[in-house]
């Protein structure tokens, strides 16, 4: 059977669902080892003997987090030829698709970002120009690499556990030699609610919330939902960049995602209309989103949006 | 200063966009100047501007790599502000994935020489894999700065600010570096009636893969590393009920939602 090496970036305290995908995902195509970069807590480690992971690597070097991804790179290379891997997974971060690309130039492998799914001969599902097309893609070398997107698949833990072999991976030099330095940090707060790329349930506003998006807030609030924004809401500063959702935001594939005052312009579309079901509130019917909306509801979101917050919190008791 | 922005000639997404043919590449009637890329050029244009321009001998060069179209990338830059213009054209170039562009890139970047910055966009508007950038670096074995929200160049070093999830961050480079940038940095400039005429007289030069020492079997479709297998277009979602609010339709809303197992 091949060998997978699977990336997993400073996992914390408790692997996140997507590392768990990214596990699931490797185990279905061979032996999976993992390289880590960061602590590796307890409950990780159990993770990964749950999960069927046969060997654990750790960086020599503990300062990997100071520079842009190069160094990462570079110890990947070196994991993936001490693990033999023919197949290299990483997330689908902006940083994962970069260490991923300089890696694939490191180790001469062709790189696919944006996975959905993989097959067992490597054959790599993703959609590509904004969503209009499923396509599927291989790598023609020997090892490949690929990034796979959150929520794409059920992680599941292994039929029997293992008991992974840990051992430390030299970082060749030359990565930390030409890269760039990261000279200071600050981490914004919190919202407390979902992760707007992985979220189930996206509700997101536009210029039509007029600087107020109190209603977005509460009936997304209300359904458990993360907040979404088009660009011409982020640039007003109504909201955090972060929020985003579009060619140049987020690409978001909930189960459902609610658009208000949205009019739905093609690089907003880019990032959501993969959403399972669409629903759009809009005063003006000739706005594109009623194109792509499974429901649509043309009227004022001051009105509708308060309405169906109060409805949901009455029915849900 | 010298700085190679890399622009890219794509497919207009006003339109719709099609795969073709053998390797399902994509179709490029219609195609424009990647609107992610006119950051990056607007970028190296205040970075000229900053130092007295091209009077004080900066330059900025707009190289893209495609068909004969692909040119008009390059005179849109010139327009814009761009000193002078490359055209990497090579029919051995059809098909490349990005370990074959930014192989034949780099190639491009050495051939032209003494650059201090490699100014790209965050992600082409087509290939949207945000790749070329990093592999770029890795290739020329330079810094990599990529998702520049803000950029700033000072004595042989750049800073940049960039925008994550969780954090902000500064970070810092040495010259020569590969910078990508994104829709946050500026605000691109239209090109005006004197940018437009004053285009007309500053030149592109076309380089082949023999120029810049390329072999052909290196890139296009069989060079490269990866080959998409199957391509078929989603069906277009179809659009469902449409209501006007009659003052309940918030209720509706819901009911719909009920109905559909999302509550
Ligand atoms: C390079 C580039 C990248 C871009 N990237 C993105 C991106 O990633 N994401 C993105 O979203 N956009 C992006 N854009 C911008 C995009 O083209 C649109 O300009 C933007 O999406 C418009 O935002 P909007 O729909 O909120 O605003 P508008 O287009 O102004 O629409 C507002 C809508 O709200 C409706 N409305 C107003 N008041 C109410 C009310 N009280 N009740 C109900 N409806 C109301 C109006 O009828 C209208 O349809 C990008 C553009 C460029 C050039
Ligand atoms: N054929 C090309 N010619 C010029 N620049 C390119 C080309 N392909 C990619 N680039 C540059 O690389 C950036 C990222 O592209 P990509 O990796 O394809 O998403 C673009 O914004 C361009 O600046």
């Amino acid at each position: 059977m091949a060998n997978v090496l699977v990336f997993i970036d400073n996992p914390g305290d408790a692997l996140k669902k997507s590392s768990l995908e990214l596990l699931t995902a490797g185990r279905a195509l061979g032996e999976t080892a993992v390289a880590v970069n960061g602590d590796v807590h307890p409950a990780v480690s159990a993770a990964f003997a749950e999960y069927g992971v046969t060997a654990v690597f750790q960086p020599s070097a503990a300062d990997l987090d100071d520079y842009l991804v190069a160094p990462k790179a570079a110890y990947l290379a070196a994991a993936a030829a001490a693990a033999g891997a023919s197949t290299v997974l990483l997330d689908n971060s902006p940083e994962g698709k970069e260490i991923a690309a300089r890696l694939g130039i490191r180790l001469n492998a062709g790189v696919i970002t944006d996975v959905v799914g993989v097959d067992a001969d490597g054959t790599a599902h993703k959609s590509v120009l904004a969503g209009s097309y499923t396509t599927a893609a291989k790598a023609t070398t020997p090892v490949s690499v690929l990034t796979l997107k959150a929520n794409s698949i059920t992680p599941e833990p292994a039929s029997a556990a293992t008991a992974p072999e840990s051992s430390i991976v030299e970082v060749p030099d030359d990565g930390t030699a030409t890269a760039a330095r990261i000279t200071s940090r600050e981490q914004k707060v919190a919202s407390g609610r979902p992760d707007l790329t992985d979220a189930r349930i996206v509700v997101a506003g536009g210029r039509g919330l007029d600087g107020d998006f109190g209603p977005v807030e509460e009936l997304a609030d209300a359904l458990g939902a993360a907040v979404g924004a088009s660009r011409a809401a982020t640039d007003a500063g109504w909201i955090s960049h972060d929020a985003q959702v579009g060619q140049t935001g987020k690409t978001v594939s909930p189960q459902l995602y609610i658009s208000a005052g949205i009019s739905g312009a093609i690089q907003q579309k880019a990032g959501m209309q993969t959403a399972k079901v669409i629903v759009a509130i809009n005063k003006d019917a000739e706005s594109p989103v009623f194109e792509i909306a499974d429901f649509g509801i043309i009227g004022d979101l001051f009105d509708v949006l308060p309405q169906a917050t109060e409805e949901i919190k009455k029915r849900k008791g | 200063m010298k700085i190679i922005v890399l622009v890219k000639h794509v497919p207009d997404a006003q339109f719709d966009r099609h795969l073709n043919g053998e390797g399902y590449t994509t179709d490029r009637d219609e195609s424009i100047l990647s609107e992610l890329d006119e950051y990056a050029l607007e970028a190296a244009l205040q970075l000229a501007e900053a130092r007295g321009g091209a009077k004080a001998g900066n330059q900025v060069i707009a190289l893209s790599m495609g068909p004969a179209g692909a040119v008009n990338a390059v005179k849109k830059s010139l327009q814009m502000g761009a000193t002078e213009g490359v055209h990497l054209t090579d029919s051995a170039l059809a098909g490349s994935d990005a370990a074959a562009t930014s192989l034949a890139l780099a190639a491009a970047i050495r051939h032209v020489g003494g650059v201090d910055l490699v100014l790209t966009g965050m992600a082409s508007t087509d290939g949207e894999t945000s790749l070329v950038p990093a592999q770029l670096a890795e290739r020329l074995g330079l810094p990599q700065v990529t998702f520049a929200s803000s950029l700033t160049v000072d004595g042989g070093r750049l800073t940049a600010r960039r925008d994550a999830d969780t954090y902000s961050e500064t970070v810092e480079a040495p010259l020569p570096a590969v910078v990508s940038v994104t829709d946050q940095i500026n605000e691109p400039r239209y090109p005006n009636f004197k940018g437009i005429i004053a285009a007309k007289r500053k030149s592109i030069t076309t380089l082949s893969l023999a120029d810049i020492g390329v072999d052909p079997a290196q890139v296009g479709r069989s060079g490269s590393w990866t080959t998409v297998t199957t391509a078929a277009e989603r069906p277009p979602r179809t659009a469902g009920t449409i209501i006007t609010d009659e003052g309940d339709a918030g209720i509706k809303l819901v009911d719909f939602l009920a109905a559909q197992k999302l509550l």
